[in-house]
C-alpha cells in the first residue's frame, strides 16, 4: 500500500464489496517482532533461541499445512523490508536480477546456507564436547567476528547454550543485513527471491502439492 | 466493465512469497498452495501493483484480447 486510499481509486462503485480498505489482522504488525529479535540480542545473547520459531514455524506450517502461509502473512522479516522499501521508500524499486531470482541461485545459496547452518551447529557440539572453549563473539557474513561479549555472562546453561545463541544470532543478523542491502539495490522484498525459508518452504509445498498442481 | 489489462504469473519463477497478494487492493491475486501465484482475471483491474513489488520478476500485464 503505497500511497492514498488503496483500493479506492480503482473502483467506481459499482463493486461494493470492492471498496472496503483491506481488514488489518493481527499479524500484520509482526514486523516489530523482527526488530525487537535484533534488539534483545544486543542485551542477552540467549534470546537467540526465540529465533527458532522463525525457523521451525515455516516448516511446520509447511509439511502439515502444505502453504506458504508463513511467507505470505507470518513473517516479519519480508513485512520489515515491506515497510523499509515500500512505505518508507528505502529502495530503488528496480528489478531484480534474473540470476538472483533463478533457481540454481535459490538452490545454490539453500545449500550453502544449510551447510553455514550446519557447520555452526558443528561448533556448539565442539563446545558441548569440551574440545572448544566458548566463543562471545557473533560472525557477520561468515567471515568477520564482532565481539559480542557484554550480551552474555554466565548463566545455569551450559557454555553450548550460549555458543548456539551466538552462532544463530550470527546468522540471522547476517541474513538480515544481505535483505536489506538487496532491498536497497532492488526491490523492498528482492531478499524473499532467494530466501532459503523460502525456497526450503516452497520446495516443500510443491512436493506435497504435486497432485493438486499438475493438473493445469 | 473489464478492465484493459491483467496480470498474469509465470508459474516457474515465482517464488510464492506473497507479496502481490498482500499489496493486490482487490484481492485479486493469491498464492495458490504454497507453489505460486494465481490471479483470479475476472477481479483483477490491472493496476500493476503486484507487478511492481514481485521480487522475482513474475509477472507480467498483459491486455484482454477481447476486452
Ligand atoms: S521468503 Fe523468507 S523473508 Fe520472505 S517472507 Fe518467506 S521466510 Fe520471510
Ligand atoms: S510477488 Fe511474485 S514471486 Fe511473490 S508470490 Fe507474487 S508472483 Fe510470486
Ligand atoms: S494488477 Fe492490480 S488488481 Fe490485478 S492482481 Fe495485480 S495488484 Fe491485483
Amino acid at each position: 500500500m503505497r500511497k492514498g486510499l488503496p483500493g479506492k481509486q480503482y473502483y467506481n462503485g459499482k463493486q461494493g464489496e470492492h471498496m472496503k480498505t483491506k481488514k488489518k489482522h493481527w499479524y500484520d504488525y509482526l514486523w516489530i517482532w523482527s526488530i525487537v529479535y535484533f534488539a534483545l540480542g544486543f542485551f542477552n545473547i540467549l534470546f537467540a533461541w526465540l529465533g527458532m520459531v522463525d525457523f521451525l514455524l515455516p516448516l511446520i506450517l509447511a509439511a502439515f499445512g502444505g502453504n506458504k502461509f508463513f511467507c505470505n502473512h507470518l513473517c516479519g522479516r519480508g513485512q520489515l523490508y515491506c515497510k523499509l522499501g515500500g512505505d518508507l521508500k528505502c529502495s530503488r524499486n528496480k528489478p531484480t536480477p534474473k540470476w538472483m531470482a533463478s533457481k540454481w541461485f535459490r538452490y545454490g545459496f539453500l545449500i550453502f546456507f544449510l551447510a553455514m547452518f550446519g557447520n555452526m551447529v558443528f561448533q556448539t557440539y565442539l563446545v558441548a564436547s569440551g574440545s572448544e572453549n566458548l566463543r562471545e563473539a557473533i560472525k557477520l557474513f561468515w567471515t568477520f567476528r564482532i565481539p559480542w561479549g557484554w550480551t552474555y555472562s554466565g548463566s545455569i546453561f551450559p557454555d553450548w547454550v550460549a555458543q548456539f545463541s551466538f552462532g544463530f544470532y550470527s546468522l540471522m543478523l547476517t541474513s538480515l543485513l544481505i535483505g536489506l542491502i538487496v532491498m536497497i539495490f532492488f526491490k523492498p522484498r528482492t531478499w524473499c527471491a532467494f530466501c532459503p525459508m523460502g525456497t526450503m518452504t516452497q520446495a516443500i509445498c510443491k512436493l506435497r502439492n504435486r497432485k493438486a498442481i499438475s493438473d493445469k | 466493465m473489464a478492465s484493459k489489462r491483467y496480470a498474469t504469473v509465470d508459474k516457474r519463477i515465482c517464488v510464492a512469497c506473497g507479496a502481490c497478494e498482500n499489496i493486490c487492493p482487490l484481492g485479486a491475486i493469491k498464492v495458490h498452495k504454497g507453489c505460486f501465484a494465481k490471479v483470479a482475471q475476472d477481479k483483477c483491474v490491472g493496476c500493476g501493483k503486484c507487478e511492481k513489488v514481485c521480487p522475482a520478476n513474475s509477472i507480467t500485464m498483459e491486455s484482454r484480447v477481447n476486452i
